[in-house]
């Protein structure tokens, strides 16, 4: 199992100029240690389960720019639909990690229905992503995600993270994250 | 269905659309705006993103605008109830300027015969209590309030309805 803040960490290092979609967990990781602040829609109250859609719409307005959405499994649960819309548009900029923990962190760690038993990675594969990873250990994750940043076409990438317990959900306006992110593209 | 009703036109409405800018229209199939469904995907003058459920629609719209582009969100008036949540996002916390184009189901004129469809009892009172602006189109005459509810959406940077109000021809 990966440590999600670990994972963050890892694709941060490598993003470039990539705009980065982040929600739930991962909107307070990424604050921490981003390279690319002003690149980043980090919301962590805004619309749990919308952040994928808006990064489809990021990647369909901005096909020059890679664009990252760091999901949550809880959150794709409560947008699952979303993922066929996705593979349908087929962006080839977009690259959907998703941070599989089995849990909703922000309300306390309370487990997914049908939590460790639902093979996202497949999903995405039999909705119609092109390329699909799986990876349970930070160290292949380091090895390969140049390799997949620099791949062209739709991507997925599940990773296996522990629920941990991370930084609080603290509010935050995201009328500011989008003023920063606007006036830097 | 028809391809148009009596007095609201497909390609009327979509000039106006074309008029307004817009490069991409996020959408769902709905028995109400059926009438546009032809020109809309014959024309080629727009990027057509079909969502699985409403509630896509407004932030896959929002990451268009953050992106540069002007998208049209077109659904059923039910789908405003699904995407409660992404209202509340795109409108009170990223303040972005969307126009949307919903078909009023079972809308009547004056509510003559009274309605019985909970559909259109509710959507007008929603959005008043939402806060979001709306308008009716009726005809080929008022399509000038698609520009209107446009300018309105831009200036006050929320999103602005536009109730396709017809009934229903089979």
């Amino acid at each position: 199992m990966i440590d999600s803040f670990e994972a963050v960490k890892t694709i941060s290092r490598h993003r470039g100029d990539a705009l980065i979609v982040a929600e739930m967990t991962t909107a307070t990781e990424l604050p921490v240690v981003s390279t690319r602040p002003e690149l980043d829609l980090s919301f962590n109250w805004a619309a749990m389960g919308k952040g994928s859609s808006l990064a489809l719409g990021l990647a369909l307005a901005r096909p020059e720019r890679k664009v990252f959405m760091l999901d949550g499994d809880g959150a794709l649960l409560m947008n699952l639909g979303s993922l066929v819309t996705i593979a349908q548009m087929a962006p080839p900029n977009l690259i959907h990690f998703l941070f599989n923990n089995g849990v909703y962190r922000c309300t306390g760690g309370q487990s997914l229905p049908r939590a460790g038993r639902i093979d996202f990675a497949s999903l995405s594969q039999i909705v119609g992503y092109p390329n699909v990873y799986d990876f349970a250990d930070l160290k292949t994750l380091e090895n390969k995600i140049e390799m997949i940043i620099n791949q062209e076409g739709l991507t997925f990438v599940n990773l296996q993270v522990t629920p941990g317990v991370g930084p609080p959900f603290p509010y935050v306006p995201v009328r500011d994250v989008v003023e920063r992110f606007w006036s830097a593209l | 269905m028809t391809s148009s009703s009596k007095d609201l036109t497909g390609d009327r409405v979509i000039d106006k659309i074309k008029e307004c800018g817009v490069t991409h229209i996020v959408w769902l199939p709905d028995g109400v705006a059926s009438f546009m469904y032809q020109p809309m995907m014959t024309r080629k003058d727009f990027t057509l993103v079909q969502v699985c459920r409403e509630g896509e629609a407004l932030p896959i719209a929002a990451g268009l605008v953050l992106g540069g582009k002007k998208p049209l969100v077109l659904h059923q008036s039910t789908g405003i109830f699904e995407s409660g949540d992404s209202i509340r996002l795109v409108a009170s916390e990223l303040h972005l300027p969307i126009l949307m184009l919903i078909g009023y189901r079972s809308w009547k004129p004056n509510h003559n015969p009274p309605v019985i469809d909970s559909a259109a009892i509710f959507i007008e009172p929603i959005l008043k209590a939402w806060g979001i602006k709306y308008y009716l189109l009726q005809s080929d005459d008022d399509v000038d309030i698609i520009s209107t509810a446009d300018m309105e959406a831009q200036k006050t940077r929320k999103p602005v309805v536009v109730l396709i109000a017809r009934e229903l021809q089979f």
